[in-house]
């Protein structure tokens, strides 16, 4: 009897917090067809917010690609001192709030700091414009594929690396043959997640984008000032359309997420 | 970076006590220039907030912290986060309890569909919720504009926590222990208590602590469910955002470094009992 009990706490709990209100939006978007919700997703504007998101979110899955083999690759094959230290570091985004992301972004490269008034008579502009979305996303998402490489990593071992080496190998060689082939799974996991991630931030890429309609608005952004609006269509087509990537998303982890 | 820092071959196998090995040329250019990256994007950003905050001296953080509406923000925020961590602690154990011990149809989808609020963007999931639980809510349930609606916005987004930290506890739990119990006449309640519980603690510890971080962190999934009423709906991350847009960012700065600093005392709190949970272990 107990059983049936949890069973259905749980299955109660799942459905009235996450499956009713997600299956809500998707039948309220696609309650008249297929349509609307295309016709709502091809206005300029919601192709240009298509078109800021991804350029961002390139970037910043880039930037964070290359940042998290490199950081792995030192936090499991190097020692030095301080090596908690960074690791903790690597973490702290984690319990930032998104906000707070941006409000530290706009202190140190907003036109009023010492920094970005440098850059900006230089004519670069970081804030309310597309660097410092990047730097934004990149924030949020940097611990990412660092923590989907490093298990995998100490997994490994070093022995193959040594092999390729004493046979004369070049470093780069041995990491494309070797390491890389070995990585591959938890790269492309950690490189999924931090994808999701960048495609669907809203707070951080809020404070420091200024919010302009057609220049740098993203689609999660689309989602809220459509709704504020009062453009109901628009905001749950762009919600649906974000909440598939999402499904997609979820879909592709579990299949390459580590097996433990 | 990657190519000169990355394929380093390793130093040997560490013999026993880790030594103080030198740091070679490949190593100290990696370390260069992941702490040069760090910097500029992580470290000194937040580290100017928290400049900020004080730059005006201790007597301004203080009354930029309590004027009314951000002390009202930060109250209702860390209770709420409280609240909503409770509420995990209990509810995230059940259904990483039903995910491993129950067998039911349709098993493997709830176990996926935990993820969710991971994959899913704040901002839709608050957008979601007000569909089901807003205005014109199918079920008559109107939780817009209140509290409650800020509970739930926060339930939705830190769901995955305590479930995924607990969930493989119970995987490698041996059986053995509770069937010795049963065997020797223990009650089923009596061996969760005895035997289960015990093992499980330490997970459910730190899903919690670290459904609490994300709490009181959350901005996104709050912003249209709650309306974002002073004194009422407002979380400290929503007024944080209301005080950059109108300029006062040395206000903003105080709450941001008291939310930094609430979110770092439950991270160590949290290292601390995973290192309690490891001695136990």
């Amino acid at each position: 009897m107990a059983k049936y009990g949890l069973r259905t706490i749980a299955v109660a709990y799942l459905l009235f917090l996450l499956v009713l209100p997600v299956g809500l939006i998707v039948w309220r978007t696609f309650g008249d067809g297929l349509a609307p919700f295309v016709e709502a997703l091809t206005s300029p504007s919601a192709l240009h917010a298509f078109r800021v998101t991804l350029e961002v979110s390139l970037w910043a899955v880039v930037a964070n690609t290359v940042f998290g083999v490199g950081a792995a690759l030192l936090l499991v094959r190097h020692e030095f001192p301080g090596k908690r230290l960074l690791s903790a570091f690597i973490d702290l985004p984690m319990a930032v709030s998104p906000v707070v992301v941006g409000l530290a972004l706009i202190l140190l490269y907003g036109r009023f700091s010492p920094v970005g008034g440098q850059l900006e008579s230089w004519g670069i502009q970081i804030i309310f414009s597309t660097p410092g979305m990047v730097l934004a996303t990149v924030f949020v998402a940097l611990p990412l594929v660092v923590r989907a490489v490093v298990p995998v990593l100490e997994e490994l071992g070093d022995e193959q690396e040594q092999a390729a080496h004493t046979l004369g190998a070049s470093r780069f060689q041995t990491f494309l043959r070797i390491t890389l082939p070995g990585i591959r799974s938890a790269l492309a996991y950690g490189v999924v997640l931090c994808l999701a991630r960048s495609l669907g931030e809203y707070g951080a890429v809020a404070v420091v984008s200024g919010r302009l309609v057609d220049q740098t608005q993203t689609l999660t952004l689309f989602v809220e000032e459509r709704f504020q609006n009062f453009d109901q269509p628009a905001a749950f087509a762009a919600a649906t359309a974000l909440a598939l990537l999402a499904v997609v998303t979820l879909l592709l982890t579990r299949l390459l997420r580590p097996k433990d | 970076m990657t190519a000169e820092t990355a394929t380093r071959p390793a130093p040997p196998p560490r013999a026993g006590a880790r030594r103080r090995a030198r740091i070679s040329g490949g190593t100290a250019l990696g370390l260069g220039s992941a702490v040069l990256y760090l910097s500029l994007i992580v470290l000194i950003p937040l580290a100017l907030v928290v400049w900020r905050s004080t730059d005006e001296g201790l007597g301004y953080f203080w009354r930029a912290v309590t004027t009314p509406d951000a002390w009202a923000a930060l109250t209702l925020t860390i209770g709420a986060s409280a609240i909503v961590a409770l509420i995990n602690l209990v509810l995230g154990t059940i259904i990483a309890w039903v995910l491993v011990r129950d067998r039911f149809p349709g098993k493997a989808i709830v176990d996926t569909l935990i993820d969710l609020p991971f994959a899913l963007p704040t901002i839709v999931a608050g957008l979601v919720l007000l569909a089901l639980y807003g205005p014109e809510s199918p079920l008559g349930v109107n939780l817009a504009y209140s509290r409650a609606g800020v509970g739930l916005a926060l339930l939705f987004v830190t769901l995955p926590f305590v479930v995924r930290t607990v969930q493989p506890v119970l995987i490698e739990l041996d059986k053995d222990m509770e069937q010795a119990a049963a065997s020797l006449g223990a009650s089923p309640f009596q061996t969760f208590r005895r035997i289960i519980l015990p093992n499980l603690v330490p997970a459910m510890l730190s899903g919690t602590a670290l459904a609490f971080t994300r709490a009181i962190s959350e901005f996104g999934s709050t912003v249209l469910i709650s309306g974002n009423l002073p004194f009422k709906t407002q979380v400290a991350a929503v007024n944080i955002f209301s005080q950059i847009e109108g300029d006062n960012t040395t206000g903003a700065a105080a709450i941001s470094t008291v939310l930094l600093i609430v979110a770092l005392v439950a991270l160590v709190s949290l290292d601390l009992l995973q290192r309690w949970g490891s001695r136990r272990g």
